[in-house]
């Protein structure tokens, strides 16, 4: 039966998940050097960021270059509800993430009427916008930014000094919860109908697959998981102005690692960001300082991986395409 | 506002519209021709500034002297790209929206690279130019002589443009727009063309960012503000159309003076961004896009 094989493939996702989980939660811990954790940290965070990316770019085809919006609006709001009303923020970033799937939906609204190029390009506008009101909004700092005022060590507002052990625990518990999430969604209704959007809008709207809600709802979802991510980052480094957290690249960044990784499947997010975060970091620590190699090396990468793998890193890895969904582009 | 200010806002717009247009130009051809957005398109628009500089350098001839020579330069350029690069993007079997988005995405991030690597990161400008700093004065009107030459050369390429897609050639690419696969039944060499519409976009944005050098400072980022203008230019007129290039590139310039006076310089994008965002809100596929 078809079902029964569709059934237990999906099983067995979840069990390679599990295991992925397991050994992502026993690496750090005989890792003594901060640069590695670092690392680690980064790489799973963009896994998670991409995996949320990944809702609406991936199984529901609409490639947003504006994610870099909901990532800063997360990173500021929840870092304004701790600088100004002291609200912790493990509660924050939900407040964070409800703004973030707010804003998606706002975005979405005039911009899901737009298809292909035109949708992709009406998002790094919308983006751009944002970014330049944050640049000039002296409420959230304007250019100088906001820093998060260190109040001791403790879990309620994610504030770590002595070790990142807690962070790793904190980025992966973010990454498996938009594992599941893509999880569950790839075996529900709703994924469905996505990837029907996806493949072929006429003859998705002919099965009555209502099209625009479907956009909004993956939208929501979408911005709701990045904009979390923004928050945790924010906790993370301490510090954020619109060039770290909403400048453009980081649209880009978020989106890269599904892209290459295999975009619209459950792994393309993680393999993508294995590549990808390590390969930058190390060679801007190594190559940096020579000028311009360390970047050559990466746009190389991406080049080099998008003509060879079209279908993403993940497809070397011998996983199946995702559950019924044909892999066709988006154009 | 007296009215000399309102002149001079109008004109200025005007004349860094006219420039705006004709990036966009290179950008819309390759579009129209291939549905490909050339997300390098701003670090062409660099190398043919820094190809600009470094000839002013080495020659101290003027940079008007030198657009055939980067327009030529820029057209080697884009044919390579397409045949080393997009030519096997086309050819992908999976994902190929996506492929081309990011493929011309890394070759921009590559060709940043390697000019920070060449170049260093300084801003650099052009030491010999006839025109440099000069200005003529209508009444109470200021025009920098460069600005102005900039925009009348960027005028005679975008007629050139024109011109040439009334020729053979001009219909074999208006061809190969309509139908990529009918086309090879009639003799038309597909890959010729594709290849020789990439050389057209690059060598267009190549000689505006000659001109763009006469006036503007060259770092290995400066590509990527003018192509977010461009995109947003594309857009708003309709991918592939050249009419709409240069309508909203002088409206996006109108625009960014206007907004830039009356707001605050550092806000005068966000006037151009309103205006294409509600512009697409009555019309999706941009002013004089095909529906």
């Amino acid at each position: 039966m078809m079902t029964n094989s569709i059934l237990r493939r999906r099983r067995n996702e979840l069990v390679a998940g599990v295991l992925v989980l397991i050994i992502l939660a026993v690496l750090p811990l005989p890792i003594r050097d901060v640069y590695t954790q670092n690392l680690i940290i980064l790489t799973i965070l963009y896994a998670g960021l991409s995996q949320a990316w990944n809702i609406l770019g991936g199984y529901c085809g609409q490639i947003s270059l504006g994610h870099g919006l909901y990532f800063g609006i997360g990173a500021y709001v929840s870092t304004m509800l701790f600088v100004s009303a002291g609200i912790p923020p493990t509660i924050g970033m939900f407040a964070a993430g409800i703004v973030g799937a707010v804003a998606a939906l706002l975005v979405g609204w005039p911009c899901f009427r737009l298809s292909g190029h035109y949708y992709a390009i009406a998002t790094v506008v919308v983006g751009e916008i944002g970014y330049l009101l944050f640049l000039n909004w002296d409420f959230v700092g304007a250019a100088t930014g906001l820093y998060v005022p260190f109040h001791g060590e403790n879990w309620a507002a994610l504030q770590f000094r002595t070790s990142k052990l807690p962070f790793h625990y904190v980025v992966l518990a973010f990454a498996a919860l938009t594992w599941i999430v893509a999880w569950v969604i790839e075996g529900s209704r709703w994924g469905y109908s996505w990837r029907a959007v996806r493949d072929d809008v006429t003859a998705a709207r002919s099965l009555a697959v209502r099209v625009f809600p479907s956009k909004m709802a993956a939208a929501a979802i979408s911005g709701f998981f990045t904009a979390i991510g923004g928050a945790i980052y924010a906790q993370y480094v301490g510090y954020i102005d619109p060039d770290s957290v909403l400048a453009s690249s980081f649209s880009v960044l978020i989106a890269l690692p599904a892209v290459l990784g295999g975009v619209g499947t459950l792994w393309g997010p993680l393999v993508g960001a294995i590549v990808l975060i390590p390969t930058s970091e190390l060679t801007r620590s190594y190559m940096g300082g020579a000028g311009g190699i360390d970047l050559m090396i990466y746009g190389g990468l991406i080049v080099v991986i998008a003509l060879a793998r079209p279908t993403g890193l993940v497809s070397l890895l011998g996983i199946r395409k995702q559950v019924g969904g044909a892999n066709a582009a988006p154009t | 506002m007296t009215l000399d200010t309102v002149l001079q806002v109008a004109l200025s717009g005007l004349l860094m519209g006219l420039i705006y247009a004709l990036v966009a130009a290179g950008l819309s051809l390759i579009f129209g021709l291939m549905d490909i957005v050339n997300f390098a398109h701003g670090e062409l628009l660099m190398l043919a500034m820094y190809a600009t500089v470094l000839l002013n350098a080495a020659t101290g001839l003027d940079p008007l002297l030198q657009l055939p020579v980067v327009a030529v330069g820029m057209f080697v350029l884009g044919v390579l790209i397409y045949r080393c690069l997009i030519g096997r993007a086309l050819g992908v079997q999976f994902n190929r929206g996506m492929v081309q988005i990011f493929v011309t995405f890394g070759l921009a991030i590559f060709i940043r690279g390697a000019a920070q690597l060449a170049f260093g990161g300084d801003f650099r400008s052009v030491n010999v130019s006839w025109l440099g700093n000069k200005t003529v004065h209508f009444g109470g009107v200021y025009v920098p002589l460069p600005q102005l030459a900039a925009s009348l050369v960027c005028l005679v390429a975008f007629a050139a443009l024109l011109g040439i897609s009334r020729t053979e050639f001009g219909r074999a690419l208006e061809a190969t727009r309509e139908d990529r696969d009918a086309v090879a039944l009639i003799g038309i060499d597909r890959d010729r063309i594709f290849a020789l519409g990439w050389g057209l976009g690059a060598a267009a944005v190549g000689i505006a960012g000659t001109m763009l050098a006469t006036f503007y400072y060259v770092s290995p980022t400066v590509g990527a503000n003018f192509a977010l203008i461009a995109y947003v230019t594309v857009a708003l007129g309709g991918f592939g159309s050249m009419t709409g290039a240069l309508v909203a590139g002088v409206l996006i310039g109108e625009v960014e003076a206007v907004t830039a006076q009356v707001l605050e310089p550092s806000l005068k994008q966000v006037g151009m961004f309103a205006i294409y965002l509600v512009v697409l809100m009555v019309r999706p596929r941009g002013l004089f896009g095909k529906i």
